[in-house]
């Protein structure tokens, strides 16, 4: 549950960099998708037409605060957001570093708490720093969404075992990997890793088809989803013969003849 | 009255930044305002007396992830 909503389809799906509004929209239909991040812009050509798409899709929209750099800005951000899209959720981010796009976990926590007292469903786009998240929690964010490799980088899962011990830390508290994901068996991973959603953008808009991608994606994301439930069984360091023994042939030559 | 309005320089005959939307031909019910870093809500806008100088942003819904 995100906020108290039950998403049927847990990839969550960006909007930016498609190389048409039409392929835009199609690829959220090919998704399956539920759930479209947007932001907040200068008004610029086509504003009209977009607004028009998000409204078409039938999807719920999750707001961002992207390219903040100060918790100030991010509030701002936030509040003008809420007012356009008619909507409590933000998806908070507050950038500390512009080569790796890396969240400012100070300001990300100090925007969060602000945001949380002012009635704001808050997704923190934070770190798998396991203290961040504890912090985050305190300030009254209800989902966390650690990254798996810096934005647009296309890197899957750089910390693995940092992201399961997050699962294992948080059990109650719905996770979502975003961005860094360049390729659907990175977020089915996600999934199996026990992460409730997989937010992502640039691995479905830059792909050479982004239609055909979005469904890989999200048939890759129901996959884990239903691997995790399934339950994986558990890894060995040696082989474990999985054909029995009991009742095979004896083949070897007989002695004595 | 000069004043900057999503980074643009401009010469304003608006006295309030609801007069500043309609003069500058923005969708009023389509946008979000801030005056100087700060937000200011819809209802807020008739009331809100510009001053020489004041930063403003006037946004609206984009792509992005």
């Amino acid at each position: 549950m995100f906020y108290g909503v039950e998403l049927e389809s847990r990839l969550m799906l960006g909007t930016a960099q498609y190389p048409s509004p039409a392929v835009l929209q199609q690829a959220i239909q090919a998704s399956g998708t539920e759930v479209i991040t947007v932001s907040l812009r200068r008004e610029g050509q086509g504003g009209a037409g977009f607004r028009d798409l998000i409204a078409a899709s039938g999807c719920r929209i999750l707001p961002n605060t992207a390219g903040c750099h100060t918790a100030a800005e991010a509030v701002t951000t936030a509040q003008m957001a809420r007012e356009v899209f008619q909507t409590n959720w933000i998806k908070l981010e507050v950038i500390g570093h512009a080569d790796t796009l890396q969240p400012d976990p100070f300001a990300l926590v100090e925007a969060a708490r602000v945001l949380c007292a002012d009635g704001f469903e808050v997704f923190p786009y934070t770190t798998e720093d396991l203290i961040l998240g504890e912090k985050l929690v305190e300030a009254g964010c209800q989902v966390l969404m650690p990254w798996g490799a810096p934005i647009g980088s296309g890197q899957g899962l750089r910390n693995i075992d940092g992201l399961r011990a997050m699962r294992a830390h948080f059990p109650d508290i719905p996770l979502v990997v975003d961005a860094g994901i360049g390729a659907p068996s990175q977020a089915a991973q996600a999934m199996e890793l026990g992460y409730d959603a997989v937010l992502l953008n640039t691995a479905v808009a830059k792909a050479l088809d982004p239609v055909a991608m979005a469904a890989a994606f999200g048939q890759a994301v129901r996959a884990g989803q239903m691997a995790a439930q399934a339950g994986l069984m558990p890894r060995r360091d040696m082989a474990a013969a999985s054909t029995p023994i009991f009742g095979m042939a004896d083949f070897s030559a007989s002695e004595g003849m | 009255m000069q004043v900057d309005v999503n980074g643009q320089g401009v010469t304003v005959q608006a006295v309030t930044l609801a007069d500043l939307l309609t003069e500058q031909g923005f969708e009023a019910a389509a946008v979000a305002t801030a005056v100087n870093g700060q937000f200011v809500p819809r209802p807020s806008r008739a009331n809100h007396t510009l001053s020489d100088g004041d930063r403003i942003e006037v946004l609206s819904p984009m792509q992005g992830g």
